[in-house]
């Protein structure tokens, strides 16, 4: 099942649900879900729709990595090819160990995907032993090599580090002779390639000499990680066996290409002949995923501003890493799925409007209870408000009529905003941003025509010369063609109707003879004048002239062009917001997203130390200002109490004001004797508080003073 | 030509085979020659040999005991990662897989002298063996009692064995200050540079004369000698940019005596080569290439070196600032930076007798996460909540090697890091965040 593990992340399971792990799933997935009913439906929905975006982005990665792994399986194969050869200067030169250094982008976790599809398609095409190791699992020289020899030969050597000493001793005799060396494993490839080689020879073919040599790759994941010293030997005692063995290494590396020679020496840097492969920057991949999954009708499931800028901020603030902008995506769909009840109807049209008959009495209730279904419900006449509240059957086809109009809208709004995005984003610091996904946002939030950079882009776009704007328009008609719906089709006939009456202009070019003239009589008075105050006052009426004066023909076209395109942009880029039943397809709770996404485990346990009701739920411990009730568990007292203090606290005062507090909470008599007087209990208690607050981080002992504790303000992790 | 080697132990048809083979190195050879003395004759127990990189150590060593037919074994340093292995290779080469697999698991040096002692006495030698091991320098790392046992294994194993001891380094960094037997010190001094002519002109192609061959390396040495003396580097320059030199010939424009106009033709060219693939910043595959392609696309390649930009998050970005300001200011001026009303404190106030001296000559300092986070929070512009991602975007920096951590890793309390990036990598990250770290240091100050 594809989906459980994604699911695993958000709901807590039990490992002993293993056998019936989908109907767990269900079972978890409704759950706590706002109206049960329909759940078994919404699960559906929800996992073919989750389905279909995984396979969507497995495609989308395989096609982006394609051309890096292209050209790395040439590489692979031009270097087993090239070491055969035997001439003159291939046998005087020092026999390098090829490698290809693999520039993929700060998010390492990222590159488990890529490397895993790189080893598979070295396998399929060009040599069966390849082995891929990671610094963690080689700290010392004997682990590399052991890991290496392990995954080449397939040896059954136990991997656990742990279990090393055990495994050696319980372990076949094969491995007694193994020895980690590579001596070992060229005994090993001679044998694999004479197995190889005697069906080949009754074939008799010299020229297939070629892969009966098939290089041996092995693939450092995370380059940068690995310590120097283990690289270096590994690469000396390699380089001592090129001869015997085709050596082959690619380099993951995460940082820039130099990071090689910082690690390695020239002695060791010159036993290598690197190679380097650049992938495609981890925004770029982002651009393209956003296109595919966000920038499009296809998916029902929507995103609004806040949730995507989430999404996005952490992506480029925090982690680089598309993996975890399709996991948050992918959590935003379960959410909204299993707290939205209507979104049974956040599928395709089809489907959804078939569902909407089938809806329920309450699930009609929760329709007019929508804040867009109420907006809607006030523009309409008293009557058809009345038949909106009380008539279920009418309420259904009214929904049907607004599930098709949302669906328009999706329909609509991408090629337009895809259009305006050619037009904005060539144009001089980027008003309306530099990727479409900005522009998207913008559009989210409110009518981007009311946006200020929207004018001044408009302005901008006024001014363009014919032929720029020409080829935006082509390009804008080129998005508009393949659209199937009937207002684009309107919309690109009108546009490629604009483009023929714009190289007509060209083919009609007339020099404007009127135009000079009043140009040219102020341009003269000029020279007569030295007045400064004449000077600008025929300025200015240059300029007014300029401007009142007659359009050329291209400039009223450009306008009409252009004021056509403003009414697409109009029509088409309202925010969802203003749109009925927005709420089916559009998922709202930036928050939830954010607080499972972005933990912050520090402010969380602060929160529970102020106001531990929150966590606890003792109607004892509420208390109305914030401040902490006196029966609070010690740690919340002793945390509130060390609040007050400085950088230093000393222990004694602190101990002292706490014993004061928890006397108070027992209902002591303030007048009696042994108010706030420390016993040996209080003083366990107090410890005991003090000592967790130091294993929390937020205070450690200090040497500057006798007796006192420092704060923390960061925490100690 | 080459001089004749003597001695009386060996044919004399065999010593001449071996002269030939090792060029230059006739003076050595016969020294060597002279210790081991005839095979059957016990032989001195150690003999430490030194001499820099590609100076014809382990050749010299292989070419006689293979010629010679002398028993030896020939042990890599590098390649024994455990004393086991070493052990495993003597025996191995000396008494067959038998004895090597009487070893027990981790073996011990008295394990290997009890094996060897017995295999000894079934088979007693009747020539001396030779165990050889080359990079011996790196035998300091393994246990102590390795290196002094093995110099005087001829008395441990009561055989007529030598150790032949190849290093880099000389043998005063050797000795253990427990003290051991000396071995005997040779050196191979470095090549002149009549004799990397001599050795390099031997390798001729089979389609030149081997005058010109000659006059090609007489080139290449003088553009060379003067930044590489390595033999092996030589000879592989030599490879790559011989078809270079032949260029002209081959389109008629030279004869082969012509050395003036195929200099003017050779020289530009190799003077790019010691740029870039003789530092390996363009690999020799790719210079190949380079060397089809016509001038005009020359430039396109860019070095290893070339590529220093790395793309990080924004916070990521922030933190490596902060870490860099953390690194290479004094704590006491952190004031001074980030608090709002610091007040007139001139650099004078501050300097104190021993930071005289730039920050940034001293390199960068460790210091505590608390102080990172300050700093952080103060120059990030925005408000950050101190999430979960931003502590493992520390964790990422460290394994991505631009942040070091100096304290344990077991220390969970309070570590301390270094930044590790250099001043001009920093500028151009504090570049495309607007952030003026020339301001903030005070250094600059």
């Amino acid at each position: 099942m594809n989906t459980t593990t994604s699911v695993n992340g958000c709901f807590v399971f039990k490992p002993s649900a293993k056998k019936k792990k989908t109907l767990s799933l269900e079972d978890h997935f409704s759950h706590g879900c706002e109206s049960a009913e329909s759940s078994e439906k919404r699960f559906k929905l929800c996992q073919d729709l989750w389905d279909k975006i995984k396979s969507d982005t497995e495609v989308l990665q395989d096609d982006l990595n394609r051309k890096i792994l292209d050209s790395l399986l040439d590489f692979t194969r031009k270097c087993s090819s090239t070491r055969q050869l035997s001439d003159w200067a291939s046998q005087m030169r020092a026999s390098e160990i090829p490698t290809a250094a693999l520039v993929l982008g700060v998010n390492v976790p990222d590159h488990d995907m890529t490397f895993q599809s790189l080893s598979e398609l070295l396998q399929q095409s060009v040599t069966p032993h390849v082995a891929s190791v990671q610094a963690k699992e080689c700290g010392a020289l004997k682990h590399l090599m052991k890991r290496v020899l392990e995954r080449l030969m397939g040896t059954d050597v136990t991997v656990d580090d742990e279990e090393e000493e055990e495994a050696e001793q319980t372990s076949t005799p094969l491995h007694k002779s193994v020895h980690c060396s590579l001596s070992t494993l060229c005994d090993w490839y001679k044998t694999k390639t004479k197995k190889s080689n005697t069906p080949g020879k009754k074939r008799s073919s010299p020229s297939r000499d070629d892969p009966q040599q098939p290089p041996v790759v092995i693939i450092f994941k995370d380059l940068e990680a690995f310590n120097p010293k283990v690289l270096q030997d590994f690469i000396l005692i390699c380089s001592r066996y090129i001869e015997r063995l085709p050596l082959m290494f690619i380099f993951g590396i995460a940082t820039s290409p130099s990071t090689i020679q910082h690690m390695l020496p020239h002695s060791v840097s010159s036993l290598l002949c690197i190679e380097l492969f650049q992938s495609l920057s981890c925004t770029q991949h982002l651009a393209t995923v956003i296109d595919q999954l966000i920038l499009t009708h296809h998916f029902p499931f929507k995103l609004n501003a806040k949730v995507l800028q989430v999404l996005m901020s952490i992506f480029l603030y925090h982690d680089f890493s598309v993996r975890n902008f399709i996991k948050g995506l992918q959590l935003a769909l379960l959410e909204h799925f299993h707290s939205q009840p209507l979104s049974v109807l956040c599928c395709k049209k089809k489907d959804a409007l078939l569902n909407v008959m089938q809806l329920s009495h309450s699930d009609l209730e929760r329709i007019r209870n929508l804040p867009s279904f109420k907006r809607y419900v006030e523009k309409q006449e008293p009557q058809e408000q009345v038949n909106l509240s009380k008539d279920d059957t009418h309420l259904k086809e009214v929904c049907q009529k607004l599930i098709k109009g949302l669906h328009k809208y999706h329909k609509n709004y991408y090629p337009v905003l895809r259009c305006l995005h050619t037009l904005t984003s060539s144009l001089p610091r980027y008003p309306l941003g530099k990727q479409v996904r900005e522009l998207h946002l913008i559009c989210l939030e409110k009518n981007v025509w009311e946006n200020e950079d929207y004018q001044t882009a408009m302005k901008l776009l006024r001014m363009l010369a014919k032929d720029e704007l020409v080829a935006l328009l082509q390009r804008c008609v080129e998005i508009l063609q393949p659209v199937k719906s009937k207002k684009m089709k309107n919309a690109f006939l009108q546009l490629t109707d604009l483009l023929t009456k714009f190289k007509q202009l060209d083919i009609a070019a007339e020099p404007p003879p009127c135009v000079e003239e009043p140009i040219i009589s102020p341009v003269r008075n000029l020279q007569k004048k030295t007045d400064l105050f004449q000077l600008q006052k025929t300025l200015l009426e240059m300029n007014e002239s300029r401007r009142a004066k007659k359009l050329s023909p291209f400039e009223v076209l450009r306008n009409e062009a252009l004021e056509f395109l403003d009414n697409l942009v109009k029509s088409h880029l309202s925010p969802p917001e203003s749109h009925t039943l927005n709420e089916v397809c559009y998922y709202t709770s930036s928050a939830t997203v954010r607080r499972h996404l972005n933990a912050t485990p520090r402010t969380s346990i602060q929160a529970a130390l102020n106001s531990p009701y929150y966590y606890l739920q003792n109607d004892r411990l509420k208390t109305v200002d914030g401040s902490v009730s006196n029966s609070a568990p010690d740690i919340c007292i002793a945390y509130k109490l060390h609040l007050e203090c400085g950088r230093l606290i000393n222990l004694y005062d602190w101990l002292e004001a706490y014993a004061t507090v928890v006397s108070a909470a027992e209902g002591n008599n303030p007048d009696s004797d042994n108010y706030g007087k420390v016993e040996e209990v209080k003083h366990a208690r107090f410890i005991r508080a003090v000592s967790e607050l130091e294993f929390l981080g937020f205070i450690k002992s200090t040497k500057q003073k006798t007796d006192h504790v420092a704060r923390l303000t960061w925490g100690g992790c | 030509m080459t001089k004749m080697l003597q001695h009386s132990g060996y044919e004399e048809e065999r010593l001449q085979r071996v002269a030939e083979l090792l060029p230059c190195r006739e003076v050595q050879a016969g020294m060597l020659l002279s210790l081991m003395g005839q095979p059957q004759q016990c032989s001195y127990p150690s003999i430490f040999i030194y001499g820099h990189r590609a100076s014809g150590k382990s050749h010299v060593m292989q070419v006689l005991l293979k010629e010679l037919e002398l028993p030896h074994a020939t042990v890599s340093c590098v390649e024994c990662v455990s004393v086991a292995l070493l052990f495993e290779q003597v025996l191995l080469s000396f008494f067959g897989c038998d004895a090597a697999s009487l070893l027990p698991r981790s073996p011990s040096l008295s394990d290997f002298v009890r094996i060897y002692r017995q295999h000894c006495s079934q088979t007693p030698a009747k020539q001396t063996r030779y165990i050889v091991m080359e990079k011996a320098e790196l035998l300091r790392d393994t246990d102590a009692n390795l290196l002094p046992a093995l110099l005087r294994l001829q008395e441990l194993v009561d055989d007529n064995v030598t150790i032949i001891l190849l290093s880099e380094i000389v043998w005063d960094k050797f000795r253990p200050n427990t003290g051991c037997f000396e071995p005997l010190l040779l050196h191979f001094p470095d090549y002149s540079k009549g004799e990397l002519q001599q050795i390099l002109s031997q390798d001729k192609h089979p389609s030149y004369s081997a005058e010109f061959y000659s006059s090609y390396i007489n080139i290449l040495l003088g553009v060379f000698y003067s930044v590489c003396r390595d033999l092996r580097e030589l000879r592989h320059l030599a490879a790559l940019n011989f078809s270079k030199f032949c260029e002209p010939l081959a389109e008629g424009k030279v004869k082969e005596t012509d050395t003036h106009k195929l200099w003017r033709n050779i020289e530009p060219h190799l003077k790019k080569a010691m740029q870039t693939v003789y530092l390996r910043e363009v690999s020799s595959l790719q210079w190949e290439q380079l060397q089809q392609m016509e001038e005009r696309e020359c430039g396109a390649l860019r070095g290893l070196s070339a590529h220093t930009h790395v793309e990080l998050p924004y916070y990521s970005k922030f933190l490596l600032i902060a870490a860099y300001l953390a690194s290479y200011n004094p704590a006491r001026t952190d004031k001074r930076f980030f608090l709002k009303h610091h007040g007139k404190i001139r650099k004078t106030n501050f300097l104190k007798k021993n930071e005289k001296t730039s920050n940034h000559l001293l390199g960068p300092k460790p210091f505590p996460l608390d102080r990172l986070l300050a700093i952080f929070y103060s120059v990030v512009d925005s408000r950050v909540a101190p999430t979960a991602s931003i502590f493992s975007q520390i964790s990422s920096l460290v394994t991505l090697q631009l942040l070091t951590k100096v304290s344990h890793d077991d220390q969970l309390d309070a570590p301390k890091y270094k930044c590790a990036v250099s001043m001009d990598f920093i500028c151009a990250i504090s570049r495309t965040v607007n952030f003026e770290i020339i301001k903030y240091l005070y250094d600059f100050l």
